[in-house]
This record gives structure tokens, sequence and C-alpha cells, in this order.
């Protein structure tokens, strides 16, 4: 096995830190120092940082940048969640049928099912997507082969047609409208804007605390961060991981050198949906509701600004600005931070915080390309090397020099 | 998260939600109101008005001597219209603040979203807004309209008072339209309204291009026969719609539209020319001509500081909401859940438009169903009052819920299917 | 003293006028004192007793009452609930058409008749008013006459023709006479002559008009009776299913029910005995078949009836003629309107069309001049806005503000515009000069940081304006719309938005290959650095181009606030389509963006008319269809071709 970069146990050791810590003060284990709520939005948080790991691959280091990652967490979120309505309502249902006269058919128990998950939208016929929804093997695998299906023959028409840079991006970005407007359509079967609920309740351990059920997910959340870190740092060193950054910086050049630029780059793309299809799986059982603004075109450029703010092109600046954004996102919104009275206006954060984050995210393009993550860079003293003005290569947002010292 | 560390602490004792947070409260001041309602996002411009009723209530009565001698505080925490958040915010009110009572959401999904969390920990949670229906739980109580207090009463006054023989059922895509439309359609083919008379159409949010929609609508009327529309077209696209109506020479004589989501605080600000005439379906207007709403209206209007400032139904549902769990609380002498939940079943208020409201004991009200006329000004002029409607958790219009029925006071179950006669489920169907 | 002078002169005054006041109420006022409640509180289920009983009084205010009841103009007392008009703040007594005193603040409640009641009262009102000198009135008469057609209606409409001094209502009146002749006609050759006349255009009215003769009923029964009107046979099977026939019978008694999944369960549950039904152990009923054996070994002991096998619905069907017979039993009119209907039908489809095509040409027309901006930004410059959507809110909250300041619509509307070019163009060069310059190597980020200025602005609208949406009104002469026929209409709004688009289309087209500026700009376009050596400043360019796509938005924004909402989000729903719009055409064409336009515009259109019933849905394919038209035609439509194509 090659070696891995010098960031890996570093980012296992923190990590760990982070987890027994939050462990040690949850309320399943007795102290409560942090309460279910809150260990929850930890939880999620960790779900992002997954997915951001992803979006940093395939834009970071392959240099695609999707605008449609999300759609695959919440693609990846529906498709557990269906199992979940599936079951729970399933033992309702059958304990209730079978309190009657005649055992009931098959048929009708599903029939019981559908009109008590479809109930609510006037129908109670299953519509075709939730053909595996009864069984939860299936189900799992459609968490991987959905997104990655989805973002297969997306990617094979896209790349084979040679498209790329800007005008790949807005394709992304139509892709996820179109898939956040049908699964609005009621008639999709997925019940429309109301989505999915009650996802918290997990069939199995109903009588569970919920305190303990957060618990469970936030460990398994961190333990899905730290394989996906350590695969996705596999992945980018190495070989693989040079041709990966050669086609981010000139993709003609690597092609002429006989690389399968398209199979590089699909695989990229394919892997890092299905890795944010198990990231939304995680995340939505934790939130307890999807529906499909959850997967609006916004959401996808939400998970590009955490990347770039944590800085792109290393894999824990995307742990980092996804933590740091979508939590400081959290505190803003929720009224945490204290208001500023200037006198003749008060600054209202609830109100202000987009802008503040708006204006923010332009000066760090343009200030601070390298993120967050640049900070690291003043402790471990690494800088650029001093080229006297000569260009840095055919994209200036070029990372290689840096890279190659990882 | 400041907050959530601090308070953490105090929550220790009260490990793993079991212990129900309002147990061991009943003198415990003072008695906190949770109130969660949108502030920021979409929803805000709706929801604010509400959080800002549920204040003024607030402050109302502490002026008037608190509750079982305790002062009530209000504790305000902001959803922004996010639905994962709001069962986040609704755990975190329950467990970390401890309210005894939340007040709030308006969206059907967000609902959805902290009704398993509500049951889990025993909360209780008041709903103003006019809903789908097709839902009772025991922890929550729908002080908005059930479909068969707007909505069948209003397709009632189409067919009756206007002769309306073909509908246009109209809404924006998202379920409170499509089950509404679901029980309208059935309910007008029992009335003996053919399929082919009945037209559906629905569209996204914020929808504008409303041009061939509203010619569908007129050629409708190709045979002379008189059409309406049901408007469940929700917020902001309601502008486009009317204004297209109104461009093609469609005059509410022509074709009325009963609107489902039109109030006072939608047409407040906006250039009402082009809607005159139409209708609309609540259990409030602000235009009643009531002591009570008199006085109602001049009280928010002071405690806002703004004359302009609308009232609309869902105020009057906190109204009512919050007055009879007050009542109710007093009555149990205590602000445990189960024992306020007894005491609300039963319990009168008088409504801000005459008559008196009744919680009956599927959670929903029995409250009056109006219909009104927009005028020039905004307002609505009612032209037709019916007697107190009780909600129905479960319409009779759809032959699955056709059987079920909900009661919590006889039958401790929210879901019963009167045919097999047993309970379905104690949990509500989120 | 002098007081109580006052009060006894009142008194006696009172007292004098009494009696007479009395006499005068006891014909109309007595009349309505009559149905008082009826009055008052009108229904249409109650309103035509009290017109019948106003009408027979024969009493000469009846014409205007009505009238005003219907204009709502009736006023009641609440102390004695007598009936008055109100004019100028004082009651007017209803029988004289005296004052009688002011308007009291109080204990005045408004007689307020529903849109059904004034319905009701427009047709009674039809006898008074088709000979009325006023034109209005004739108009409104002839009006209520359209909306519903009585036979009673043919009298008084024939006698009103012969003294009509206008022209067209006599045309009109005419039209309308043979209408309710071909509807209600004793004679059949008046009738058929009737429909041969009114047999031209499209209107609803004439629909309307045919379909009512045309009504038919389905019938079932052994043979066809002689003696009807048959508008068509069903052949079950072919134009009906077996099943549907069948259920017709079942419907009519004649034929026995079909045993549904529901019914087998009731009937088991009815039968248990000694846990098994039928010889079948309950247990093993969750088995649909051993569910059948069960049930057949019911009927087979005769406690349930049998199943209904498809050899016994096919006989049972095949016993009965399934038929549509025409409610009007004449059948020399029902062909002649059949074949009246069929024409106009036709007509009626190509019309359709052709409104459809308006539909989409405006809708495209739309979308080029949302686009249009970013055809210039992106298309020539390459640069991604994703701001441009904020522009465009811009634009139409420019419009907003403008109009709350300046009450004329007109005026308001002719200032917006080019105020609004103004303020985004402005920030449209602050935007290029602060941001943009400084990523045009690094476009992927320009993408970014763009979104970040999109998300900021449209926070501050909200901040600014609210989330709720604003009114911007367009002026009286666009708020109507272009009506070609009943079925062709189309809003003048949306006329002037194709106009301003044509507008825009050609000036851009004109800078572009007609100016010093355009040249200037396509140089810079193909090769910065060459055009630089030729003298040419490259920033100033850069600077006004993007200045110029972004004050086209914010002018695309007043157009586009005219005929939809002006919200804070407005922006963000024309992005993904203008993005869409400028890539589908062609980058770097302004032709290639009409293009891209006209082809969205008239797909979307042409998916909603295959699924009128969801509009989400059309919307989601016409993306899906991008997406796939796009990977088969990577540079647009109108693709640019050799050294302009560059990269």
């Amino acid at each position: 096995m090659r070696a891995l970069p010098s960031s890996v146990p570093w980012f296992l050791g923190i990590l760990g830190l982070v987890v027994l810590a939050v462990t040690v003060m949850s309320e399943a284990v007795g102290t409560g120092l942090i309460s279910t709520s809150f260990l929850k939005v930890l939880g999620m948080t960790l779900c992002f940082c997954l997915a951001a790991l992803a979006m940093d691959v395939v834009w970071g280091y392959c240099g695609i940048l999707s605008l449609g990652h999300m759609a695959f967490f919440g693609l990846g979120g529906y498709a557990i969640g269906m199992w979940l309505m599936y079951a729970r309502t399933e033992i309702i249902v059958a304990a209730n049928l079978a309190g009657r006269a005649i055992p009931p058919t098959e048929a009708e128990l599903r029939d019981a099912i559908g009109s008590q998950i479809f109930g609510v939208v006037g129908a109670s016929d299953f519509p075709w997507v939730w053909g595996f929804a009864h069984s939860l093997p299936l189900q799992l695998a459609m968490v991987v082969v959905v997104p990655g299906l989805i973002a297969l023959v997306f990617g094979w028409l896209a790349f084979r047609s040679r498209v790329t840079g800007v005008y790949l991006s807005i394709l992304t970005q139509a892709m996820t409208l179109a898939l956040s407007l049908w699964f609005f359509q009621n008639d999709s079967g997925l019940r429309g804007n109301n989505g999915l609920s009650g996802l918290q309740n997990i069939p199995g351990f109903l009588d569970a605390p919920q305190a303990a059920v957060a618990l469970a997910f936030f460990l398994a959340s961190a333990l899905a961060l730290a394989l996906g870190y350590v695969f996705f740092a596999w992945v980018v060193s190495g070989k693989m991981g040079s041709v990966i950054r050669a086609i981010r910086d000139d993709e003609a050049r690597v092609r002429f050198l006989g690389y399968p630029v398209e199979g590089f780059k699909l695989f990229v793309f394919t892997l890092t949906a299905i890795v944010a299809g198990i990231a939304g799986a995680l995340y939505y059982p934790q939130a307890g509701i999807i529906n499909p603004g959850e997967m609006a075109p916004i959401a996808s450029i939400y998970l590009a600004v955490w990347v770039a703010i944590g800085g792109r092109g290393r894999l824990y600046g995307a742990v980092i600005g996804a933590a740091f954004v979508s939590l400081v996102s959290t505190w803003f919104t929720g009224g945490g931070a204290p208001d500023i009275d200037l006198g003749f206006y008060r600054v209202d954060w609830v109100d202000w915080w987009l802008v503040l984050l708006g204006v923010s995210f332009v000066l760090v393009t343009i200030f601070a390309p390298k993120g967050l993550g640049g900070l690291v860079d003043l402790w471990t003293e690494r800088r650029g090397r001093d080229r006297h003005g000569a260009d840095l290569g055919p994209d200036q947002g070029a990372l290689r020099e840096r890279e190659a010292g990882e | 998260m400041k907050t959530t560390f601090q308070t953490a602490g105090a929550v220790a004792a009260l490990s793993m939600g079991l212990a129900l947070p309002a147990a061991a409260q009943d003198a415990e001041c003072p008695i906190k109101v949770g109130v969660l309602h949108s502030l920021s996002g979409t929803m805000a411009i709706s929801e604010t008005t509400l959080k800002d009723t549920i204040l003024m209530l607030v402050e109302q009565q502490n002026e008037a001597g608190g509750l079982l001698g305790c002062d009530l505080e209000a504790v305000v925490v902001d959803p922004a219209s996010d639905w994962p958040r709001f069962a986040e915010l609704a755990r975190q009110l329950l467990t970390v603040d401890e309210v005894d009572v939340i007040f709030g959401n308006w969206t059907s999904v967000s609902r959805k979203s902290v009704l398993p969390v509500i049951e889990e920990l025993n909360g209780l949670l008041f709903y103003p807004v006019q809903y789908e229906g097709e839902e009772s739980s025991k922890n929550v109580f729908y002080t908005g309209a059930a479909p068969n207090q707007q909505a069948i009463p209003a397709v009632d006054y189409f067919l009756e008072e206007l002769g309306v023989e073909k509908f246009a059922l109209l809404g924006t895509d998202y379920v409170y339209p499509r089950t509404t439309n679901n029980i309208l359609e059935s309910y007008l083919k029992d009335n003996g309204i053919a399929d082919e008379d009945i037209f559906v159409n629905y569209t996204p949010f914020g929808h504008s291009d409303w041009s061939t929609i509203v010619s569908d609508v007129i050629a409708l009327g190709e045979d002379g026969s008189m059409v309406g529309v049901i408007s469940t077209i929700n917020g902001d696209a309601n502008v486009g719609f009317y204004t297209e109506l109104a461009a093609q020479g469609v005059s509410a004589d022509d074709i009325p539209v009963v609107a489902f989501s039109v109030g006072e605080e939608e047409l407040s600000g906006l250039d009402t020319s082009n809607l005159e005439g139409h209708l609309a379906a609540w259990n409030y207007f602000q235009s009643a001509d009531t002591p009570e709403n008199e006085e109602f209206i001049s009280a928010w209007h002071e405690f806002i500081g703004d004359d302009s400032r609308v009232t609309n139904d869902p105020m009057e549902a906190h109204y009512i909401g919050f007055n009879m769990w007050v009542n109710a609380v007093e009555e149990a002498g205590t602000t445990d859940v189960d024992a306020v939940r007894e005491a609300m079943w039963g319990q009168e208020f008088p409504n801000l438009t005459g008559g008196t409201a009744v919680m009956n004991p599927n959670h929903h009200l029995s409250k009056p169903v109006l219909i009104g006329e927009i005028r020039a000004d905004g307002q609505f002029d009612i032209i037709s009052e019916t007697e107190e409607v009780p909600g129905d958790a479960w319409t009779d219009y759809l032959p699955e819920s056709a059987v079920l029925k909900s009661d919590w006071q006889e039958l401790d179950c929210g879901m019963y299917n009167t045919e097999t006669e047993t309970c379905v489920q104690q949990t509500s169907n989120y | 003293m002098p007081r109580a002078l006052v009060t006894v002169l009142a008194l006696c005054l009172s007292f004098a006028f009494a009696p007479v006041a009395r006499a005068q109420q006891s014909d109309l006022q007595s009349v309505l004192q009559d149905n008082q409640d009826a009055v008052a509180n009108p229904s249409r289920s109650t309103v035509n007793e009290v017109i019948d009983a106003l009408v027979a009084s024969g009493l000469p205010g009846v014409a205007e009452f009505l009238s005003r009841w219907q204009e709502r103009e009736v006023v009641v007392r609440e102390e004695d609930g007598l009936f008055f008009y109100v004019e100028d703040d004082q009651l007017i007594d209803i029988a004289t058409g005296e004052a009688a005193g002011p308007v009291p603040d109080d204990g005045i409640d408004e007689v307020r008749p529903n849109g059904g009641v004034r319905r009701e009262l427009a047709g009674a009102l039809v006898q008074f008013q088709l000979s009325s000198p006023d034109i209005a009135e004739r108009r409104a008469a002839l009006d209520a006459i359209s909306g519903d057609m009585s036979a009673d209606q043919i009298e008084p409409l024939a006698a009103s023709i012969e003294d009509e001094p206008s022209a067209r209502i006599a045309a009109r009146k005419q039209r309308l006479l043979a209408m309710l002749t071909a509807r209600f006609g004793e004679d059949t050759e008046a009738r058929v002559e009737a429909i041969r006349q009114i047999t031209n255009g499209v209107s609803v009215e004439l629909r309307g008009v045919l379909n009512q003769i045309l009504t038919t009923s389905d019938e079932v029964s052994e043979t066809v009776p002689e003696d009807v009107n048959v508008a068509r046979t069903y052949v079950p099977g072919e134009d009906m299913s077996l099943d549907a026939a069948y259920s017709e019978l079942v419907e009519r008694d004649l034929a026995p029910p079909r045993v549904s999944d529901a019914d087998i369960y009731a009937a088991l549950t009815q039968n248990i005995a000694d846990g098994a039904v039928g010889g079948v152990p309950v247990e093993e009923l969750s088995d649909p078949a051993r569910r059948i054996d069960a049930y057949e070994a019911l009927a087979a002991e005769g406690t349930v009836p049998g199943f209904v096998g498809p050899d016994d619905m096919a006989a049972a069907v095949d016993a009965y003629s399934f038929y549509a017979i025409y409610d009007e039993p004449d059948p020399a009119v029902t062909d002649a309107a059949r074949a009246a209907l069929d024409g106009v039908e036709t007509r009626v489809g190509l019309s359709e069309a052709a409104d459809l095509s308006l539909d989409a040409l405006s809708l495209a027309s739309i979308y080029f001049l949302a686009a249009i901006g970013l055809a210039v930004t992106f298309g020539v410059m390459g640069v991604i806005n994703m701001a441009h959507g904020e522009f465009i809110m811009m634009g139409a909250y420019t419009g907003y503000v403008v109009q709350s300041l300046v009450p004329n619509y007109t005026i308001s509307i002719i200032l917006a515009l080019p105020l609004a070019f103004a303020v985004t163009f402005a920030l449209g060069v602050a935007m290029e000069r602060l941001v943009i310059r400084w990523l045009y190597h690094r476009p992927l980020e320009t993408l970014l940081a763009t979104f970040g200025i999109s998300i900021a602005l449209q926070q501050l609208a909200k901040n600014i304006f609210g989330t709720q949406a604003r009114p911007f009104t367009a002026p009286d002469w666009l708020a109507g719309s272009m009506v070609v026929s009943d079925v062709i209409s189309i809003s003048f709004v949306r006329i002037a938005i194709f106009v301003l688009g044509l507008f825009f289309l050609g000036l851009l087209l004109f800078i572009l290959k007609r100016t010093r500026l355009g040249l200037e700009v396509r140089a810079v376009t193909q090769n910065p650095r060459m055009a630089a050596s030729m003298g040419i400043n490259s920033e100033r360019i850069n600077m006004l181009t993007f200045g110029l796509g972004s004050g086209i938005a914010g002018i695309a924004g007043v157009a586009i606030g005219l005929y939809a909402q002006v919200t804070s989000e407005m922006g963000s729903n024309y992005i993904v389509q203008s993005f869409m719009t400028v890539v589908v055409g062609g980058v770097g064409n302004v032709w290639g963006t009409l293009a891209g336009a006209t082809l969205i515009g008239f797909l979307q259109k042409g998916i909603e008319w295959f699924n009128p019933s969801n509009t989400l849905a059309a919307q989601t394919f016409m993306i899906l269809f991008i997406i796939l038209f796009i990977q088969f035609r990577p540079r647009g439509i109108v693709a640019l071709k050799g050294r302009a194509a560059g990269d």
C-alpha cells in the first residue's frame, strides 16, 4: 500500500478526540452536557463534511465544478427514507390488520401501507419507485445505485460530448433543477413537497430513546467520515491522483499523453456521487424529514461554497469549510449571534447573515483562494515557491506545486 | 449553540427525554410558552405576525394576573423556514427550555417535521393554519380550518348561490391543494358534477405564466355552463393569476374565483383592483362587526404600534387556541400536558366573528365559515356566514378516510377505523 | 325654549305627513316589506319569488329598484327594516325618490346580493332594459340573455329590434334572436335556418348554443326504440369496455353485480365457523386463491351469490343495446347543429393552435428578454454571472420604487425603463471593476463569486423591501388584451414584452455589428492581447460590455415585473432558464439566444399542451430535453465556427 498524505493521521486523531469528547458529554452516556438536539446537529454536520469531501475531490482535484452533488446527497436520503417509512408503517399496519377475523393477503397489507403513506396526498397505490421499499438490503443498495447510476449516465453523456468548464457546471445545475422539480411533483409518488417524514424513528428500535439513536448515528457518521477521508486520501495520492490533478490543470495535454481522460473523470464523478449519496443516507435519519427543497440547486452551490471557504484541493480544507460554515450559519440564523446596534440601525443577524456570507465569500474567492485551509500552511510553514512573477500555469487556480509537496 | 451548552446542564437530570418535560412542573414559575414560527426565510412574512400575536396574548395574560399565580414567559426561536430545523428546535424547546406548550408552524411540511418529536416527548402544540386534514395527533390541537370548514362550504356556496356548473380547481403543487382538490373532486362528483366538468391544474410555487391556463378555464364555458374557479394557489403566484384573469377580460361576475389562501395579510400592499369581487373563504375576516373583534384589532394595533397592520384568520386561530389553553390550564390546575389535554376537550371560547368556538375530542375546533368578497381596500365584505361547523380530522369524501374517525376522549385514538372497530395507530401518520 | 318648539313642530309635522308617507309606501315599499327577509338577505333560491312579486305588482319604480338592488345601492334600516336608496349621504325614499334624511352613522346595513342573485336580477331586468334609452343598459340586457338563454326571451327581444337605433346593437340582437330561435324555436325549418345563420366564428356563446341543442343522455335497452333521436350507438368491446358496459347494466338493475374482493372479505368474515370458512381454515386465507376457494364453497352452499364470470358478463351485455339519444327530439335540428358544430370545432382547433403559438411566442420573448443580457456577459465576454437574475430583480424593484413615487402609471413606466437601465448598469460596472476583473482567468471562481453577490443582493432586497410580493402595475393602456376571437387573445403587456425583445435584439445587433464599440468588443472577445496591441483599451471595453449586459437585465426586470410579481426571489426563477437559453442557442451569438429562447418557449408550451394539468412536469421534461440536446449539440443551435469559436 502506498503512503497516504501526512494529513491522514492528524485528521483521524482530531476526529477521534472530537468524537470521544462528544460521546462522553452526550445524554445517552449520562453526563448530558450536550443536548440531544445539538448532538443531532453535530452528527448532521459530519455528514455535510463527508459530502464536502466528495465535492472537494471532484472539484478541487479533478476540476469538475459539479453543482449537483447535493442532489445525489438527497437521492441517498430518499432511498433510505423510503425504507424507513415503509418499514415503520408496515409494523403499524400489520399490527392493526392482525386484529381482524381473517389474516390479510399480501395485496391487502400493501394497500393498507400505501393508504397510510399516501393518504395525506389522497392516493393509496404504490408508485413504481417504491418497488424495493419493503426490503432493507435492496433499499440500502439503492443508496449507492441510484446516485451512482444517475451520475454515470449523466457523466457519460456530458464527458463524451466534451462539455467542460462552466458549461458542465450549468449542465449539472440543470440536472439538479430537473431532479428537484421531479421530486416536487406529487405525481412522482414521493409525497411531493411534504417529502418523507418521521425518519428519526428507526424500525426495530422504535422504543429506543432518541438520545441513544442520535449518538448511534453520530458515531456512524464519524466512522463514515473517517473511512471516506482515508479512502479519498488514497484515491488522490499516488499515480492516479496525479492523473486526476493533471486533468484539472490541462485536460488536453493529459489526453495527448494517452490517458483516457473521460474514463478518469467519469470514475471520479460517479464515485463522489456515491459517497454523497451515502452521506445523505446517514444525514436524513438524523434530520427526521427530507423534502425536495433539500435538493434544490442552491444546496449544491452551498456545498461548493463550503469547499471554497475551507480551501479546495486539500481534503481537510473541505471538512473544515463544511463544519465551520454550516455551524456558524446555524449559530447566526438561530439567533445565537448578538445583534449589533449601530445607533441609527440595528443589525439583526437573522436578516444580515446571508449578506455577510455572500460578501465574505466574494472576498475569500478574490483574496484568499486557499480558504481557511490556508491557515494550516502558516503553521506548517509551507508556502508556494517564489516564482518571481512567472505564471503559475494555464489555470491560475492550480495548486499543483503545493500538492506536489504533500 | 451557546445557549444550548449553557442550559444543557440543567437537562441532565431529565436524561433521554423519558421523563415528561411537563410532568413535575405544576407550580414551577414562570410558565413557559414556546413560539415556533419562522422569523426568516420564505415563510417569515406570514409567520412573524403569528409570533407577535402570541407575544401580545402573553403580555395581555400577564397584565391580567398571569396563570396559576405564575407569570407567562414566551420562548421564541427561529426555525428559518427550514423544515428539519423545526424538528430540531421543537426538541430543544421541549427538552432544553422545557416549555409547557408550543404555538407554532405554518406549512404542513413543517408540522409533519415536528410531529414525531412532539409525540415522542409528549409536548403540546397549537397549530393555527387551515390545512388539508387527514391527521389527528394526540399532542396537537388544530385551531385552523380543516377542509370541511373552508373548502366544502365554499363549494356549496358556488353550487347553490352562484349556480356554478363547471369547476376549475387550480392549485400550487403541494400537499394542501392536492388533498383539498382530491376531496373536492370527490365531493363534486357526489353532487352530480361530471368528471369532464372538473378541470384540475397544478403549477409550481411562484408561477407567473398564466395565459394558457386562464384560456383553458375560459374554454370550459364553451357549452354555455357557468364556470367557477376554486383556487388553492399559494402566495405570490396569485398576483399573476388575477392579473391575467383581468387582462383576458374576465370579471368576477363571469367566472368567480374563490381562494383559500388569500387573506388580508396577502392582500395588504397589493394592487387589489384586479381582485375586486372575487371571493375567499375563511373562518375570520378583519371586517367582522363584533365588539370582540374591535377590541382585538385595537389591541393588536396598539401592541404592534402600526394602525395599518391587518388581522387575519390564523391570528384568530391563535387567539382562540391561546385562550382555550389558558382556561384549560386553570381548570386542570396544572400545566401537565395530559391533564391540560383532557381539560381542553369541550373548551368553549367566543369567536371574534360571533358565536362560540368549541374544541372537539378530535382536537379540531367547531367554527363558523365565512365567505367574503374582496374589496378595493384589501378587506373583505362578508357575504355569507354559516353556523359553527365541527372540524373533521378525516374527510367523509374520500373512501379511505370516510371509515376513519378521531376521538381522543372516548376512544383514545386519532385514527379509529369504524368499520373494523380498531385503532389503526395512536401516533399520527407523519 | 326654542329647542322645545322645534321638537313640537317636528312632531306635528311628522304626524301630519305620516299617513301620506304610509300611503306612498303601500306601493313598492310594502311589496318589499312582504318579502323583507328575502330582499335584505337575498339568496339565489329565494330571489325569484321576490322578482315575480315585484314584476307582478306592475309598479313604476320596479325596474329602477331591481337595477339599484343589483348595483348594491339599496340599504335597509335596522330599526324598522325599511329599504332606502343612498345618494350623497342622503337616504332616498324608494317609492317617492325624495330625500328621507341624512344617512345615520349606525343602524344602516347595505343589502349585498351575491353574484348568483345579481345574475337573476340581470335576467329579470332584461324586459325593462331591451329598449332602454341608455345604450349601456341595452348591452347589459343582451349580456344577460347571452349568459342565460330561455324561451320567453324570444318575444321581447324580437319586439325590440325594430326600434333599435344602434346598428351594432341591432346586429347583436338579430344574432341573439337567431340563437334563441335555434334553441327554443317551434318550427323545424326556422330553427335549421337559424342555425345556418349563426354558424360563423368561434365564440363561446355560439358553441354554447350548439352544445345545448346537442346534449345527449346514455340509454340501455334490449332494442333501440324507433321514436327517439339516436345520437350514436356503442358497440361494447369497441366503443366502450366490456366492464363499463356491464357496470352500466348493474347500475340499471339489469344484471347481478360482480363480486369484488371487498365482498369476498365481507362474506368470509360473516361465515366463519369453527376456525374455517367453506372448509378452508382461517389461517390459510391470507392466500387470495384460498379465499376464492372458500367463497366458491360458500356459493355452492347457496349462502352467498355466485361469481359472475366473463362469459356471464358477455352474455348479459350481448342481450342489450347501448346508445345515446339527443334530448332534442327533432333529428333535422340535431343534424344541422351537429354539422355546424363540427365546422366550428375545426375552426376552434385551428384557433387554439394559433393561441398556443402566441402564448409560446410570448413565453419565448420573456425568456429572450431575460437571457439577452446574459448573452452579452456570458455569450460575448465569457463571464458567468450568477447575479444576473438579481439584476433583473433590481430592475423590477426600481420600477416599483419609481411607481410608488410617481403615481401616474404611464409616466412612471417611462421613467422606470431608463432608470432601471442606469441602476443596473452602474451596479454591473461596479461589480466588474471590483470583482470580476480579478477573476477573468478563473471562470469557475467567477461563477462562485458572482453567486456570493447574488445571495447578498437577494437578502439585501429582502431586508429593504420585505419578502412579500410588491405591486408594479401596468398603465391602463397595457392592462387589457388584444382579442382576435373568443379563443385567440393575448395581453398587451405580453405584446409589449415581445416588442421590447425585438427592439433589444435590433439594438444589440446594431451595437455589435455597426459601431466602433461593437467592433472593439468583438476584438477583445476574440483575442484580448491582440486587441490590446491594436490600441484598444480592453479594460474599458470589458467594463462597458458588462455594464450593457447588466443594464439590459434591469430593463428586462421592469418588463417581467409588469406581467408577473416583483419579489426578491424573482431573479432566481429565471437564472437557470436564462443560462439554458444562452447555452442551447449557442454561446457568443445574439441570434443563437433568439433561437434558444424560441425553442424553449415553444417546447414548454408544447409539453404543457400534452399534459395541461401539470405545469411542473412540463418544466421538468423541458430541462431534461435541454440536457439531452446539449449532449448532441454541445455548441448550441447556432454554433460559431472557425476562429471566432475561440475557446
